[in-house]
């Protein structure tokens, strides 16, 4: 029972980071039916800018109290990749927007790789130690079952941040005008909507969400690299599928699930497959779940749309 | 072979019998001038020449069919291991070549055709992103399956495979035609290889004219309208996935017997996407874009990384980017740049549609 408790402990930490990057994913789907394959990679350029912000800030004010350096590095990394979502969008996808379906695509996968060799460049191949600034010291709140402060926050602030997101997309004339644009962007314009100011601001905020996944999935784990944002991105667009992409709540929904699926996955494969298999194989279950929906299910858990929209 | 004729820039169109022979010239005579300059550019040329038969498996599959494919390396792997498996002294199996490259072959077109019938229904964007995931799944795989019966030897790989023996003839010896001279066995792997890649171009490009090539094109065009004038697009694309694969698997095979060891690190997604590229930046669709697409980004990450360290130790007194990060920022740089400023790639495809292009500029057909 205990260990059941826990799994689904790590499922929902997991999960709430997946589901924070997989409504960047979701967002830009519904508006330009693009897979953002480079969204991933902002995860990582979020974490890498706040350790450089944090490294700096060591230097220069080292008495300084855990959570205000915290505040302080999401507050240059937010800008940070909010600038690099929007130069993204302007210079590759725009000119691209009335081409073949896959050229989009190709791009999107150059961009993403553009930006892990330019972190490599700059931050070297090497995993650097992230700070742990929230304490990792777990608590028990129920006898065998742990859980960090780290791991509390990470649930409470990516809840905070996607019940904003929300809010901003239901009740104000922003999201108004963003929902117009997914539903018909044509139309929206007609309608005096400034649809490229919307879809660049789509993109803006994917990324600052992105960014406050990177900073608390490199503080939960304590590492920082390249390549880290890599297959949590592929994974929160697993979860945007598994919960019907273009839809908001779905993608989060997809996000729980998925962050359960795997952490149950992880946790009982050995016992399922008597041993064969260990947790080693983790990685795949999303890639299953992912074939799964898509065969099965294409409009995913909540969604509308259908897969055939390419 | 024509196309690639063609291709030759200022010849090709002037006097097409010279440019092809030209282009057979280059082909035969390329790995002797590379032997001036040192062993190691003949084993580029040989690896350029298998990045050419992979390239030309994704081309059947991308450019002629239009699925995008990002696992494709995952078939290469299949090939390898396949290869890796039935001939070395793993297993302490040694199967002959020509029982292997079948056999690769075969269960090549087996993994292209079990990813084939699941995503048949996808289109597009989703399609790339679950062939990729096939390929992460293949490649954690290979990884681990090592535990708890030794499958794959895990992340280390399998050593000391079976060089290739064509009758006797052991292509990894050096042939001693006197005391001073011998023919590196580079050269014969470059001449079998280049045999090889002959074979496949005359194939693909009966096939591209071929009922099914035109079946593609037509599906690729406009799925809709090829399902409504009778081409059974399930059957096309399961041809298009088992095809591309068995190509991808006969390279893998000679890939891991000219290597001598396969190793998971090989098989890595960026693989798979540095063969997307050299597809696209060649021309999707078009035999010769695949060929030179293939032998720029393989040759060219090499010369650099013979120039690069020098230029840069020259300039900045240090090494600022090493050749494999330069290699990456080449690539990715070419996918972006190629689709925003010349989507159809270096040698475009279909001339004759652009002729038709012309003729409806002109106003002369419909």
């Amino acid at each position: 029972m205990e260990i059941f408790l826990q799994q689904i402990v790590n499922g929902l930490v997991v999960g709430s980071v997946y589901a924070l990057v997989a409504l960047g994913y979701t967002m830009v789907y519904g508006i330009l039916g693009l897979i953002n394959f480079a969204h991933g990679d902002l995860v990582m350029v979020g974490a890498l800018t706040a350790l450089q912000t944090m490294m700096f800030l060591m230097g220069v004010a080292p008495g300084m109290s855990p959570i205000a350096m915290l505040t302080l590095s999401l507050l240059v990394a937010i800008p940070v990749c909010m600038l690099l979502a929007f130069t993204m969008e302007r210079l590759a996808y725009r000119p691209l927007r009335n081409a073949p379906r896959l050229a989009p695509l190709i791009t999107a996968i150059g961009v993403s790789f553009l930006l892990q060799t330019l972190a490599m460049i700059i931050w070297g191949r090497n995993y650097h130690t992230f700070p742990q600034l929230i304490s990792t010291t777990p608590i028990q709140p129920i006898e065998g079952v742990f859980i960090t402060p780290i791991q509390i926050t990470i649930i409470i602030v990516s809840a905070l941040m996607m019940a904003g997101l929300i809010l901003l997309v239901t009740k104000t004339k922003l999201g108004r005008a963003m929902r117009a644009t997914a539903e018909n962007h044509r139309v929206a314009a007609l309608m005096g909507v400034d649809t490229n100011m919307i879809i660049a601001l789509t993109f803006v905020l994917g990324a600052a969400l992105a960014a406050v996944a990177g900073v608390m999935f490199a503080s939960n784990y304590g590492i920082a690299h390249y390549g880290m944002g890599f297959m949590p991105g592929l994974k929160a667009f697993t979860a945007a599928v598994l919960g019907g992409i273009g839809n908001l709540g779905g993608a989060m929904l997809g996000g729980i699930v998925l962050g359960l699926v795997e952490s149950f996955g992880a946790g009982y494969i050995e016992q399922a497959t008597f041993g064969f298999l260990n947790s080693s194989y983790q990685d795949i279950f999303a890639f299953i779940i992912l074939g799964l929906v898509l065969i099965f299910k294409p409009t995913g858990l909540l969604g509308e749309r259908v897969s055939d929209r390419a | 072979m024509n196309e690639l004729a063609l291709a030759v820039p200022w010849l090709g169109k002037r006097n097409p019998q010279a440019a092809r022979w030209l282009v057979i010239a280059i082909a035969i005579g390329a790995p002797l001038v590379a032997m001036m300059f040192g062993r190691t550019w003949v084993r580029v040329l040989d690896f350029a020449l298998l990045y050419i038969l992979l390239a030309l498996g994704l081309n059947l599959v991308v450019g002629f069919a239009g699925l995008l494919d990002l696992g494709y390396i995952a078939f290469y792997a299949v090939g390898a291991y396949t290869a890796a498996f039935l001939a070395s002294p793993h297993f302490d199996l040694h199967t002959p070549i020509w029982i292997v490259l079948p056999l690769a072959a075969f269960f090549a077109a087996m993994a292209g055709i079990t990813l084939g019938f699941p995503v048949l229904r996808l289109r597009g964007d989703y399609l790339a992103i679950v062939t990729l995931g096939f390929g992460e799944i293949v490649r954690i795989f290979m990884n681990n399956l090592n535990y708890p019966i030794n499958i794959t030897n895990g992340p280390q790989g399998i050593n000391s495979l079976d060089p290739i023996v064509l009758f006797g003839w052991d292509l990894s010896r050096n042939i001693q035609v006197t005391e001073e001279l011998a023919i590196n066995s580079l050269f014969l792997y470059y001449y079998f290889f280049l045999a090889c890649v002959v074979g496949s171009i005359i194939f693909i490009s009966r096939l591209q004219i071929s009922r099914v090539g035109r079946a593609w094109a037509a599906m690729r065009d406009d799925e809709l309208a090829a399902k409504a004038i009778g081409i059974n697009t399930r059957n096309m694309k399961l041809l298009a996935f088992s095809l591309g694969a068995t190509f991808g698997g006969v390279s893998g095979v000679l890939f891991g017997t000219f290597q001598g060891f396969v190793s998971p690190e090989s098989f890595s997604l960026m693989e798979s996407i540095a063969v997307l590229t050299m597809v696209v930046f060649g021309g999707m669709g078009n035999i010769a874009g695949a060929i030179v697409g293939a032998i720029i980004l393989s040759a060219l990450p090499e010369i650099l990384r013979h120039l690069a360290v020098p230029v840069q130790q020259a300039l900045f007194g240090h090494v600022l980017l090493d050749p494999e990060v330069l290699r990456m920022l080449l690539l990715s740089l070419a996918m972006i740049l190629m689709m925003l400023l010349r989507p159809s790639g270096l040698i475009p495809a279909n001339a004759k549609y652009s002729h038709i292009r012309y003729l409806k500029a002109k106003g002369v057909t419909e």
